[in-house]
């Protein structure tokens, strides 16, 4: 017995890890975290001429509990870092961050005592983008290439 | 700018200061004056109570690293009726960085000094509020002191707990 004739016309069968992987990859919803020059390259990403919302990201969420990626654009101080952490712990798992332009990965020309040299130092960083400032294709290429993780990783644990 | 307010200006500080006035230097836009430093207080009432220098527009410090007189202190000041600005600076040695507060004169000196303190460690006799103003209190070193290193001293700085408690 097929399951055309059981369901009707119209269906198809998946899995559900493969249903909640394509939820979740097209609808990553940004946290911005703007520190710095960075900050105006990616309102430039969620403007109408970049058009985030191709990819599902243009919801810029200012609450870190309804968000799923951090962009970390901006030199980050040691100060802001406390500021940035606890943000950061409030987002709901999954989650994903992305550190976007030289300060935010590796300190960049801010080479000095109160600079934290990339926010690696405190952060899981899964994506790196270079530039200063990177143009907002390079945010959507970051996106994307997020996108391909969250297709990539498994969404569903079995409790053990 | 007037050279003749400018000259007239300087005549009169030049009568008052007399021989505590170490260094006249008319080579920049502005003039660069340098004084004693028991005569800062002095210099200071005389300059805004008598020739109107009513705004304090910054006040900066250096370290010249030089083994007598080390810390150099100026104060940019700005006299509204005559269109004059002024450097005045204020040498001060290593072993005793304290200059007395201007804060009696210019309310604005006040967060200008607490940076001063903040990142060369001189000290404002007379500060109502004289705290670390960038830096965390409880940082020991002085960082724009030129023997301290470009990237810090390790650990001085605190950074976020990564393994909250809920984990």
């Amino acid at each position: 017995m097929s399951l055309d004739r059981v369901m009707g016309e119209g269906y198809f069968t998946t899995t559900v890890d493969a249903l909640t992987k394509w939820g979740r990859a097209n609808s990553v919803w940004p946290m911005p975290m703007g520190l710095a020059c960075c900050a105006i390259e990616m309102m430039a990403f969620a403007g109408p001429k970049y058009d985030a919302a191709r990819f599902g990201s243009e919801v810029f969420r200012f609450s870190p509990r309804q968000s799923d990626v951090m962009i970390v654009a901006g030199w980050c101080t040691y100060k802001m870092s406390h500021a940035i952490r606890r943000v950061w712990d409030q987002m709901p798992d999954p989650k994903w961050c992305i550190a976007m332009g030289a300060c935010a990965s590796t300190g960049g020309m801010h080479r000095c005592y109160g600079v934290v040299q990339g926010v690696d130092n405190f952060l899981p960083v899964d994506y790196y983008i270079s530039g200063c400032p990177p143009r907002p294709e390079s945010i959507i290429n970051a996106i994307l290439k997020i996108q391909d993780k969250i297709k990539e990783q498994q969404s569903l644990k079995l409790d053990s | 700018m007037n050279i003749e307010i400018r000259d007239n200006l300087l005549q009169d500080i030049r009568e008052f200061m007399g021989e505590d006035l170490l260094e006249m230097n008319l080579e920049y836009t502005h003039p660069l004056l340098r004084i004693k430093r028991d005569r800062l207080h002095d210099a200071c009432r005389f300059l805004k109570n008598t020739l109107h220098f009513i705004y304090l527009n910054e006040i900066i410090g250096t370290d010249r690293f030089t083994s007598e007189d080390r810390f150099e202190v100026i104060y940019h000041l700005i006299s509204l009726r005559n269109r004059q600005r002024l450097f005045l600076k204020v040498r001060v040695e290593e072993e005793y960085p304290v200059l007395p507060t201007v804060t009696d004169f210019w309310k604005s000196a006040n967060w200008n000094e607490r940076e001063v303190f903040d990142m060369f460690g001189i000290r404002f006799e007379g500060h109502p509020d004289l705290r670390r103003i960038f830096l965390p209190e409880d940082f020991k070193y002085y960082p724009l002191r030129k023997e301290f290193p470009l990237l810090g001293v390790p650990g001085s700085l605190e950074m976020p707990n990564t393994t909250p408690d809920h984990d």
